[in-house]
């Protein structure tokens, strides 16, 4: 029931990550990274099965919880929690420097779209002369 | 000799460099020194293994599927030690440029750790090490591509870092779906296990592996990243992501279709991959006007390249594989090392602003031609050996379509290459810029450093044609030690 649970709960943060990530503010691609995080280190724990008394070699009886996982979710969580601080801190810094939260279009991809837009707008302006002309 | 060697002494380097604070003449000898002992490691390790023999550590004297494994086979050592030469060679031209300010408190700790981050993935024998490994990288490689804190650095920072978390956070989860399959992270151990798994579940984790991986080598269509990030970061910097990072990918790419899903069912899929990565890469650097980023678009086509070798799934197309990789790294290193060149002279690296440098600085179209016509694969340059045994192995199998894209893609290689030639190094020389009185004596010169660095590797890749063949001998043994998983899995976890 536990396991069900956690693994809904998995979806959830994988959905709402992911719907997050798809929007153009950079506060909520962090959060949906976050939550995306949070949802993979959950998934890590999930990997090793059911839960039993602590991995320790000559203490208690009955099966052990699979010590592993936990301690790859445990690198994984300081991992990413280095990243999103920096993540953060790069925000903060956009913020700082163009007053926007939005993610900017790429300079050059503008660049050679207003490119072919002008060469386009020209192509029709020649089709119209032509016409006049005839 | 321990294979920890590569990672540790530019860890530690790391970490005495940032004590070292401002003395800035000791750290960048600090620098040097630890990474042409790196350098010294990897070939000795290179030497040691080149038998066919695999060296294997145990990190903490667990036995094999429980402590974390270090495994050096011959790929590995050829990739260590390429990367570190690589490693070395921008380190001195960073030193020697001016744009980039190696003076900063961060550059040579980041760096070094970099170095040590690229090391780690290639030996580790442990899935999660190797996550580790990739982070030590990214991190190191986040904050060298933001390092002036420009806005356009800014801005592309953040969509290298966002891909580069989510796909961290994708590699995350196929840890955990591969550690639920089968219990274990240890290559070895996965290699064994995996075989005895549902083929539909095995299939499906390989193809999660192959997105996670695919970000990072930037294959189609994973790659949208790359031209955007890449050409804002500092010359140096951009010439050493793009001679490693993408790299570390293919080589985790490789490493993981050979020994863990150790089946051909993907070579379909890994071609089709692979011709689009070369024709839309190319097709993207043709339409571009600046250096770097034609430079960087070409990073994605030839990712294609390697790929293509990989999904042939044959001895030789391996082999193919190994040798354009390590004429890859050199080449695409040098030409952005070049790149940075123009920009250190000019100012600028967009082609409608340059013009006539073939009068200027004839030396430096020099360095220039070579590895272009490399990269396309003219002869005799080691271009064109890397494409010919590619081109062959792909005929012995069978594989026209991709060998048909393969030489189209080669003639637009050309293309783009000569766009730049006329676009920087023909037409009549710029005016300079007037100067501001009583500094003409500041004009930017070509820093020695800089230059002889990037000579250097000019001539590295011209010593590939003449060692072409023990070369590409060493990329046959190579690849004829990855299709063999058994003695892997044995040397790790004994017989």
């Amino acid at each position: 029931m536990i396991v069900l649970a956690l693994a809904l709960t998995v979806a959830v943060l994988y959905g709402a990550g992911t719907y997050l990530l798809f929007q153009r503010n950079l506060s909520r691609i962090v959060i949906g990274l976050a939550l995306l995080t949070h949802g993979a280190n959950l998934l890590l724990l999930l990997a090793g099965g059911r839960a039993g008394r602590p991995p320790i070699v000559g203490e208690g009886v009955g099966p052990a919880a699979d010590p592993i996982p936990q301690a790859l979710a445990l690198t994984a969580i300081v991992i990413t929690f280095g990243s999103t601080a920096f993540l953060l801190a790069l925000a903060y810094r956009s913020w700082l420097l163009t007053r926007s939260d939005e993610v900017e279009d790429d300079v050059e991809d503008v660049r050679i779209a207003t490119m072919t837009a002008l060469r386009e707008r020209e192509a029709e302006e020649e089709i119209v002369v032509d016409e006049e002309a005839s | 000799m321990t294979p920890l060697l590569p990672v540790i002494v530019p860890f530690g380097a790391a970490a005495v460099s940032l004590a070292l604070g401002r003395h800035h003449a000791l750290r960048r000898a600090l620098g040097v020194f630890a990474l042409v002992t790196n350098v010294v490691t990897s070939v000795l390790l290179l030497r040691q293994v080149q038998d066919g023999s695999v060296i294997t550590v145990v990190v903490g004297d667990w036995p094999a599927p429980i402590g974390i494994s270090i495994v050096v086979d011959l790929f590995s050592a050829i990739m260590l030690s390429v990367a570190a030469l690589m490693v070395l060679a921008v380190f001195l031209y960073a030193i020697g440029s001016s744009r980039t300010d190696d003076t900063t408190l961060f550059f040579h700790p980041v760096y070094l750790l970099l170095a040590s981050g690229v090391s780690a993935s290639f030996v580790t024998g442990d899935l999660f090490n190797l996550f580790v490994a990739f982070e030590m990288t990214l991190v190191c490689s986040y904050v060298l591509i933001t390092l002036g804190g420009s806005r356009p650095q800014v801005r592309h920072g953040t969509t290298y870092v966002v891909i580069s978390l989510l796909a961290s956070t994708l590699f995350v989860t196929a840890i955990g779906l591969i550690y639920a399959a089968t219990g274990t992270v240890n290559m070895a151990d996965l290699a064994v296990k995996l075989q005895a798994i549902d083929p539909a579940l095995r299939d499906a984790l390989s193809v999660l592996f192959l997105v996670v991986f695919g970000i990072k080598a930037a294959i189609f269509p994973l790659f949208f990243w790359l031209p955007d990030s890449y050409p804002t970061a500092a010359a140096p910097v951009t010439a050493i992501f793009a001679g490693l990072l993408t790299k570390v990918g293919v080589y985790a790419i490789v490493r993981s279709q050979t020994l863990l899903f150790s089946q051909d069912t993907h070579s379909t899929l890994l071609l089709v991959v692979a011709g689009l990565t070369m024709t839309v890469g190319v097709l993207g650097a043709i339409a571009q006007d600046d250096v770097k980023r034609i430079l960087s678009f070409h990073i994605v086509s030839q990712i294609g390249y390697m790929i293509f070798g990989l999904g042939l799934f044959s001895v030789a197309g391996l082999a193919a594989t190994v040798f354009y990789i390590v004429h890859h790294i050199v080449i695409k290193t040098t030409l952005f090392m070049v790149g940075g060149l123009i920009e250190e002279r000019t100012g600028t690296a967009a082609l409608r602003r340059l013009g006539g440098m073939l009068h200027t600085s004839p030396f430096l179209a020099a360095l220039f031609l070579i590895p272009a016509l490399s990269l396309a694969g003219v002869p005799p340059l080691s271009g064109f050996v890397a494409k010919l045994t590619l081109i062959q192995s792909g005929l012995a199998v069978g594989a026209y379509v991709t060998v048909t894209v393969a030489l189209v893609v080669s003639i637009l290689t050309l293309f783009s290459m000569t766009k730049i030639w006329a676009g920087v190094f023909w037409g009549a020389p710029e005016a300079p810029p007037p100067m501001p009185e009583g500094l003409e004596s500041t004009r930017p010169r070509f820093p020695p450093l800089m230059v002889g660095s990037t000579a250097a590797l000019v001539g590295a890749s011209l010593l590939f044609v003449v060692v072409a063949a023990p070369l590409y001998e060493m990329g046959q043994r190579a690849a004829e030690f990855l299709f063999e998983p058994a003695r892997y899995v044995e040397a790790v976890l004994g017989p």
